[in-house]
């Protein structure tokens, strides 16, 4: 990679604009998010957090302005365009496949990524990489003695666990998790962390996240939304003590 | 339990899983071989188990779309029927050799299934149903207005169908049609399930149970619909076109609505999901209605009707999947 390009922004929005009808949810956002870091979005419910995501996800197409993924112009890539360009996300609400297991779940999600997801009349059981993959993905994030239940069944924490690795199944260099965490323990959540620090230097990974002390301690940086604007874009010290953040999100 | 830490034994429990998913099992060696087996039995009405597995295929062919992609068909005898006039029309019109008679219907009625799921892709729920529903009357109505082309509603006379390989003639003890029929239908039910134990067939489900989540994973799941439209309007295609070369015979209720009405039955009856939910469905439902026939020809569709209330209060998700989880059951015991 070039120094330009690893200077380059991975993610960059340019005058982002979202209305639904008349309620207007960001004016003028720019936002651009740097190779490698974890950044966190905080603000209060109704920020457009979740919005924001979907915008670069392509679940959402904007009103108006741009967005950019390495340089280039992916604001009408349709959303399966965006994740072969190497985008990945995950769900506040999980969003699974309730009646397959998780060893079944994560080879789907890797035979779309290696292109062998086609019509086929192989069995999955001739897919050795896949399912070597796959269990690996799964004993990384503990749910190797559940590979075989019932998605449906397993407990919330260790569905959240999936959420996750079905992301990380793509091999992303975006990853965005929205509020990760939520409905884990604190335990569960730091693990759930820690998992992500070991992701190498070219997955960046964008993550909205409620919990203050998973915010401050795994995020490089930090952006605060607040009503349809982005208030303020700094590493977690600075943000902590900015007074508008001390203003319009932590109440003080 | 320090195996399940063990990458390699991780990979090879989950290699050993879909090795018994792919495995073929002795309850269905055994349904197969009872299929065999009835053509043996003397004095066997073959017509009427040739009817059931034709029935049957029908069925599969809606259990790709409805069972394994969750896409619900109120029109799926338009495909059946294609597949029977065009074997027919072949008949008529001197293509008298069937193997290639029924190849060329089922791409036929493939064709038609693509260009449907085409149309379809960008439509769910409710309105699924209307749009299956409507290109299924829309059909009925030409087929039955050409009467100059398709004899209307006398149907289609004068097919010839050559013998089976150039050696067996269609008898009229429908021997060589059921053995004709069991052995194409045996030959699509392993492509159905190959296809369905693929990782083709795993994004199916997928797709079934979560489009949004495939979307996220970068699946194209709309042309997966058009995909599996085509493979199972092909195989109902193939169906029609079985029902006309061992009858020699076509009619316009061949893509009639209650065709697809209770080709859907069945389904829901057998169990959606497992391939041979529609067999299973096909079985109850032929021997049931051939056996009320003869008790009260007029009102057999009241039987019916009580039989669907039963199966779906009882065995909920139709009688395949009921007996399975029994089956689990007493095994775990």
């Amino acid at each position: 990679m070039t120094d330009a390009a690893a200077h380059q922004p991975v993610l960059e929005t340019r005058d982002l604009r979202m209305a639904f009808g008349g309620l207007v949810v960001f004016e003028n956002l720019n936002f651009s998010l740097r190779r490698g870091e974890r950044h966190a979005i905080i603000g209060p419910n109704g920020a457009g957090k979740t919005t924001f995501v979907s915008l670069v996800t392509g679940l959402l197409r904007p009103t108006g302005g741009d967005v950019l993924f390495n340089g280039a112009m992916i604001t009408n890539a349709s959303p399966q365009q965006r994740v072969k360009a190497g985008i990945a996300r995950t769900f506040q609400i999980n969003s699974l496949f309730k009646a397959l297991n998780p060893l079944a779940s994560l080879v789907i999600a890797l035979a779309e990524r290696e292109g062998r997801g086609g019509i086929s009349l192989r069995s999955v059981a001739r897919q050795k990489t896949l399912i070597e993959e796959a269990s690996a993905l799964l004993a990384k994030f503990g749910l190797a003695d559940d590979a075989l239940v019932t998605t449906e069944t397993l407990p919330y924490g260790k569905q959240r666990l999936l959420e996750v690795a079905l992301a990380l199944a793509l091999r992303p260099q975006l990853l965005l998790l929205d509020e990760p965490a939520a409905g884990l323990s604190t335990e569960q959540g730091h693990e759930l962390f820690r998992q992500l620090a070991f992701l190498t230097a070219d997955t960046t990974v964008l993550f909205i996240e409620h919990d203050m002390n998973l915010v401050f301690r795994y995020a490089d940086r930090v952006s605060v939304f607040a009503a349809g604007a982005l208030v303020v874009q700094d590493t977690p010290d600075r943000v902590r003590n900015h007074p508008r953040v001390r203003e319009v999100y932590l109440g003080v | 339990m320090s195996s399940l830490t063990d990458p390699a034994a991780a990979r090879l429990r989950g290699q050993q899983y879909f090795a018994s998913v792919a495995r073929f099992g002795p309850g269905e060696i055994i349904f197969w071989a009872a299929l065999l087996a009835v053509f043996f039995v003397p004095d066997a009405n073959l017509p009427l188990y040739g009817q059931i597995v034709i029935w049957g295929l029908f069925a599969m062919s809606l259990d790709l779309l409805l069972g394994y992609r969750g896409i619900p068909s109120m029109g799926h005898a338009a495909f059946f029927g294609i597949g029977a006039y065009t074997a027919g029309f072949l008949g008529k019109f001197g293509w008298t050799e069937p193997i290639s008679g029924l190849v060329l219907a089922s791409l036929v009625a493939g064709l038609v299934g693509w260009l449907t799921g085409r149309v379809i892709q960008r439509v769910s729920g409710i309105a699924l149903l209307m749009v299956t529903l409507g290109l299924n009357l829309i059909l009925y109505d030409i087929v039955h207005r050409q009467t100059e082309l398709t004899g209307g509603d006398d149907g289609l006379q004068g097919i010839v169908i050559a013998p089976v390989l150039g050696l067996f003639r269609f008898d009229i003890y429908g021997r060589t049609a059921y053995l004709y029929a069991l052995a194409v239908t045996f030959l699509l039910f392993l492509v159905a399930r190959a296809l369905v134990k693929s990782p083709f067939g795993l994004a199916l489900l997928g797709a079934r149970e979560n489009p949004r989540r495939m979307i996220t994973l970068g699946t194209p799941i709309e042309r997966d619909v058009s995909t599996v439209f085509a493979i199972a309007a092909a195989m109902a295609g193939a169906a029609g076109a079985l029902l006309t070369q061992t009858t020699q015979f076509v009619s316009p209720a061949t893509l009639s609505f209650q065709r697809s009405a209770d080709v859907l039955v069945i389904l829901i009856v057998g169990g959606t999901g497992r391939l041979y939910g529609g067999f299973i469905g096909a079985i109850v439902f032929l021997l049931l209605r051939d056996w009320l026939a003869v008790l009260s020809p007029v009102y057999w569709y009241f039987w019916i009707g009580f039989l669907l209330v039963i199966v779906v209060a009882f065995f909920r998700r139709g009688i395949v999947p009921s007996v399975e989880t029994l089956a689990q059951r007493l095994h775990w015991r």
